[in-house]
């Protein structure tokens, strides 16, 4: 975010709150692209992963005895979105579930970077503990992730190639 | 909750049909959160387009929507805002159905500056009939069906903007959706016509524009009220600046004569023989 440093631990977990909002519409919408286009073993791992990004901000809200949400309307990412949010150009319609877990993986690396640099500005003592904690979560994430992919090995190149493709001109 | 609507109200239940990838995804998540962010409601937008992939944009939201033919979006949606110029008019298509088949209408929508907002997904390739070069495609993009290119220049729709009157000229990316939906507030907000170009790749024609988003420069360009200073910086785009070019003063056209002349009875009369 073009930060306006967060000074307290509510501002800095609307922060969080905001990354894990996004990451979990992101991830549904995925879901449903891969839906639309029969790709039904990739929409269920998006779907999933919206179901685990979803929880993930119902903790913060509930950590934070929150009945509404934050006010994030001021808030600015650094880069063009948060740090846990896929990218809409880095889908394909015959991906595999090695390429979305390789995007989580990605993002959960980004999340945990992020808070990495939060834990290490000069911000009040309790925020940096907040942001340490959270940046260790992202780590477990990480992990994670890394174990469910194992048990997806790298599709061979061409995976991509369609027998009958869209460029019906060629 | 405080009751206000969230972007996800602006979406309606249909699914996109878009290859995934698509740079229109980007187009919608902006546009919904842009209407959200100005607190309108779905019933006091109406989403106009044309033909072509980015054209199905209107049946996403839940605002009231027109899809109608090929180039003549423009054409409808200034009608509609002459007729009910309480309503926000989104004007939405492709570089196809905009620069080519749509190009006359484009140029005089720049020179009315009927008070609405004209987003051009552009991908320099006719996607939906698989394909071929549309008018901004470079030329020198070679394709099956444009063997080594057509060599023809490009059209440069910021530049027929600008010199055509459009009261608010930008540039925007659909790999920034938020960034978009910043642009899109400020395109609606600004009085008369308003165009943003957005880069929007097509992962499935030209897969090679997934690199745009290595290419973009974010808040390259600065915005400017002086018609010669946006000129100028005309001449060393590159295509891949974004921002906000030009936020004009021209009024903003209202149409003239008798206001009851709006009533249906009143023209049903008119009309009859």
């Amino acid at each position: 975010m073009k930060r306006k440093l967060p000074h307290t631990v509510q501002e800095f977990m609307a922060y969080a709150w905001a990354m894990e909002v996004e990451a979990a519409e992101r991830y549904a919408e995925l879901a449903e692209q891969m839906d639309t286009h029969h790709n039904a073993e990739v929409a269920g791992l998006f779907a999933k992963l919206a179901r685990i990004e979803g929880k993930h901000r119902d903790q913060i809200a509930a950590q934070m005895g929150w009945t509404r949400p934050p006010d994030t309307a001021s808030f600015r990412w650094e880069t063009p979105e948060g740090p846990e949010t896929t990218d809409y150009g880095d889908l394909h319609y015959l991906m595999q579930p090695y390429h979305a877990l390789k995007l989580a993986e990605h993002n959960e690396e980004r999340a945990a970077g992020f808070f990495e640099r939060f834990a290490a500005a000069k911000l009040p003592a309790e925020v940096r503990a907040a942001a340490l904690e959270m940046a260790a979560d992202e780590r477990e994430h990480v992990r994670l992730i890394r174990e469910w992919l194992a048990k997806y090995p790298e599709p061979e190149p061409g995976w991509d190639e369609d027998p009958d493709p869209p460029a019906g001109a060629d | 909750m405080t009751g206000m609507l969230t972007h996800a109200d602006f979406k309606s239940d249909l699914k996109p049909v878009w290859c995934p990838g698509c740079g229109d995804f980007g187009v919608v998540n902006a546009l919904t959160k842009a209407l959200a962010r100005m607190e309108l409601k779905p019933e006091n937008v109406a989403v106009v387009s044309g033909i072509g992939c980015s054209s199905r944009i209107p049946a996403y939201t839940s605002c009231y929507g027109f899809h109608g033919v090929h180039g003549r979006a423009l054409a409808a949606g200034t009608g509609l805002k002459i007729a009910r110029p309480d309503l926000t008019v989104i004007v939405t298509g492709g570089d196809g159905d905009g620069y080519s088949i749509g190009g006359n209408h484009f140029m005089h929508a720049c020179r009315r500056n009927v008070d609405m907002t004209y987003i051009v997904m552009d991908n320099r390739v006719y996607g939906m009939t698989k394909g071929q070069p549309s008018p901004t495609t470079e030329p020198d993009w070679d394709s099956k069906l444009s063997p080594e290119g057509t060599g023809l220049r490009e059209f440069h729709p910021m530049v027929v903007a600008l010199s055509s009157g459009a009261n608010f000229i930008a540039r925007a990316f659909t790999g920034d959706p938020n960034g978009l939906a910043e642009v899109l507030v400020q395109a609606v907000r600004h009085p008369g016509f308003s165009f943003v170009e957005v880069l929007s790749p097509c992962v499935t024609f030209r897969p090679e524009q997934r690199d745009w988003k290595k290419i973009v420069k974010h808040d390259a360009i600065k915005p400017t009220s002086d018609l010669a200073r946006a000129a100028r910086r005309m001449l060393r785009d590159t295509g891949f600046e974004l921002g906000v070019l030009y936020a004009g003063n021209r009024r903003p056209y209202e149409p003239r004569g008798r206001r009851e002349a709006r009533d249906p009875s009143a023209l049903e009369a008119r009309f009859t023989l």
